[in-house]
């Protein structure tokens, strides 16, 4: 009997047959004759190995049980020499974790300041006593007992806290109006209705650290006097809405919540709403609508909701990352709070920073601090080692900017001025292989879905820019789209009922703004630069670098490529769908994009 | 937990929390801290503490404390464990699936060597 030093497990189903597994085994056994190996390594055929959906055949190396895929009759000179003949793993096809090893797992996080992240990922949520042990409802205690409501909304007002849902209004004035407002029946609501795509700040609030919130919105209610609150959540967060529920229940049963709370005589009590996912349901008064059972549609201010809000009564709403906020004002004081941040814009705000960033997640950072470093530090650059292009913040309503505004300090007023907003958070980075005009299409499709209808401007002229968008993406732009699309920009910014229409559109106009040649590109030379728009590029194989290896025409889902094997291939734009597919499974990029 | 009716009784809550948060550091038990936020949870998170929790049923660990926790932020690391060993610091490690659950419970956890290849810094 002979002894190996390795086995090859090579799979041989149906569809590894079909992806050509035995012409791998036949160039794996010549490549072994030629470098005097077999004797060392044995060939074996397997019935089944690993996930059928991988490219090429499965192979799998004992005794040290590297699994290979995706890999071809091409590869495997590559394999043997580096495989048996140096020992080296070819991690470009090993299939097993080795890429999790070798990647250095760091999160250089190091600029983030932590206030309302504080406790989330340190303590268990579903426990009040780990909330407790942070010092949790002191500062309600501290309210109940020392402060006058007068005292809490002033403390608010030095601390500079603005409103963190997006259009950044004082809320310490806020409060003032809800107090001053008349009526013996007031109410408390959170804003959880977090819509815009990739973002959620709030979720991760709101599932880390309940109380906080609870806590927040107390204080609140006793600021203004207001007897019940609402928070407002949306159905698509179902840990949330659990984690939420069950600190609801802790605090009301031990008195946090309910009758005479601290045995003083103030009374408040919490319900949670449960939102059907419209995206308007964000805006305050379709919240409130949708609260009183009606359909979610905003309605013209004034009356703010601060004098006529839910059922008519004198109504104080903030969002979730707000209220989380007021603990620790109150804890730490204003002067602490009012220490971080630029001039106008106090604290921190938390990001979910995603796309084409590396490390995606959620950051908090002192307002003041750059885009360059919110996405370089803290984000860790751009995946894959590309170009930066653009950053949208605000989400769907936001504006796109340019590299040339990244040391633009970040807050309220910058924001604004440049052309995009704060919005809840959201922050999506994109890379040099986005197109401008379809990232204004896709978000106009967005918005132009959820404009509830109430509105003209809003429901037909977000259409009709969608419209002209999808016109230029389809190459079929022409001379005057540009002055289209700025004049209806315009009219829908100044005539819509309320913010989502007036916001809609802004990553037109700040695509317009600092990708106008990309604009042009479409509509006049009919060219989509970052070659993203299908029906303006062109897959071709280029001569030099195509060594005929098949992988291509095997996996072209429409069968556009032809030719023989180790000879050029040829696609057939006739029946080319422009899918992608043959330029991300070459090996030898001889794919070209024109 | 008894009701709270007044200041004082929140500030002896509180104390009382401390106190047993400080047991439990000064205990000798091993805390494992998993994160069990959406994001968590989508990358697997519960399987991962199933795993863990099976690890310890397995093995009869008696120190071992587990904790759930909401999503510390590193969402392109989840799903996240952190492993608290008596008397050390705090470790993280990301991309825990299963398989790295019980290299981390053989090696950290029962074995005392960090296991630095899942260890995230910072």
């Amino acid at each position: 009997m002979t002894f190996y030093r390795s086995t090859v497990l090579v799979s041989v189903d149906p569809l590894c047959v079909e992806k050509g597994a035995y012409e791998l085994i036949d160039t794996l056994q010549d490549e072994l004759i030629k470098q005097g190996l077999l004797d060392e390594v044995q060939v074996l055929e397997t019935p089944r190995l690993g996930d059928p959906e991988t490219l090429g055949p499965d192979i799998v190396v004992y005794p040290e049980g590297t699994h290979y895929t995706n890999i071809t009759y091409f590869d495997i000179p590559r394999l043997v020499e580096e495989h048996f003949i140096k020992g080296r793993i070819l991690k470009q096809y090993a299939a097993t974790m080795i890429d999790a090893i070798d990647e250095e797992l760091t999160a250089p996080k190091s600029k983030e300041i932590r206030v309302v992240l504080e406790n989330i990922g340190v303590i268990d949520p579903r426990n009040i006593e780990d909330y407790f042990a942070k010092d949790g409802y002191m500062a309600l205690g501290k309210v109940l007992t020392e402060m006058t409501p007068e005292e809490v909304i002033q403390e608010i007002l030095d601390a500079k806290l603005r409103g963190r849902g997006g259009a950044g209004f004082p809320t310490g004035l806020k409060w003032k109006f809800a107090r001053q407002a008349e009526g013996d029946v007031k109410y408390v609501i959170c804003n959880a209705d977090e819509g815009d795509p990739g973002a959620f700040m709030n979720r991760r609030v709101l599932e880390g650290d309940p109380h906080s919130v609870i806590e927040g919105m107390c204080i609140a209610a006793y600021a203004i006097g207001a007897q019940q609150g609402y928070i407002y959540c949306r159905a698509e967060y179902p840990i949330a809405v659990s984690t939420m529920n069950l600190a609801i229940k802790q605090a009301r049963s031990i008195g946090l919540l309910g009758k005479n709370i601290l045995g003083t005589n103030f009374s408040f009590d919490l319900e949670i709403r449960m939102g059907a996912g419209a995206f308007v349901c964000g805006e305050e008064t379709a919240l409130m609508a949708s609260i009183e059972g009606s359909r979610g549609e905003p309605r013209a201010r004034p009356p703010f909701p601060a004098n006529k809000g839910l059922w008519g009564k004198p109504t104080n709403i903030n969002n979730v990352e707000t209220y989380a906020n007021v603990p620790r004002i109150i804890q730490k004081g204003a002067d602490w709070f009012a220490s971080m941040g630029t001039e106008k814009s106090k604290g921190t705000k938390t990001f979910a920073l995603a796309g084409d960033v590396n490390n995606t997640g959620l950051i908090e950072v002192p307002f003041g601090i750059t885009l360059r470093e919110i996405i370089f530090d803290v984000g860790g650059g751009i995946k894959g080692n590309k170009k930066f292009k653009a950053v949208q913040t605000g989400g769907p309503m936001g504006g796109c900017l340019p590299e040339s505004l990244l040391d633009l300090p970040v807050d309220y007023e910058t924001l604004g001025q440049a052309g995009s907003i704060m919005g809840s958070g959201g922050m999506i980075v994109m890379d040099e292989g986005t197109c401008m005009v379809d990232i204004a299409r896709f978000f106009m499709e967005f918005t132009q879905d959820e404009s509830c209808g109430k509105c003209v401007p809003c429901r037909v002229g977000t259409h009709r820019l969608l419209e002209i968008l999808e016109k230029i993406c389809a190459g079929d732009g022409e001379e005057g789209d540009i002055e289209e699309l700025e004049e209806l920009s315009d009219q829908i910014k100044r005539n819509s009922l309320c913010g989502l229409g007036q916001g809609a559109p802004n990553p037109v106009v700040s695509t317009l703004e600092h990708f106008m040649d990309e604009y042009k590109a479409h509509i006049y030379e009919k060219r989509c630069p970052a070659k993203v728009c299908r029906a303006l590029i062109k897959y071709e194989i280029m001569d030099g670098p195509c060594t005929g290896c098949t992988v291509c025409a095997r996996n072209c889902p429409v069968n556009a490529i032809s030719g023989e094997r180790k000879e050029t291939h040829v696609i057939d734009q006739d029946i080319c769908i422009k899918c992608g597919i043959c330029f991300q499974v070459c090996k030898f990029d001889a794919i070209n994009i024109t | 937990m008894p009701t709270i009716k007044s200041l004082d009784d929140l500030k002896r809550i509180r104390a009382e929390a401390l106190r047993k948060q400080e047991l439990k550091t000064t205990s000798g038990k091993t805390e494992i801290i998993v994160g069990m936020g959406t994001v968590g949870i989508a990358a697997g998170a519960r399987e991962t503490l199933k795993a863990i929790l099976d690890y310890i049923d397995h093995n009869n660990l008696e120190n071992v404390i587990i904790r759930q926790t909401g999503n510390i932020g590193i969402d392109s690391y989840e799903p996240v464990v952190q492993v608290i060993l008596p008397g050390a610091e705090k470790v993280t490690y990301g991309r825990v699936n299963t398989e790295i659950a019980k290299v981390i419970m053989d090696e950290h956890v029962v074995n005392n060597r960090i296991v630095t290849d899942y260890k995230i810094e910072g």
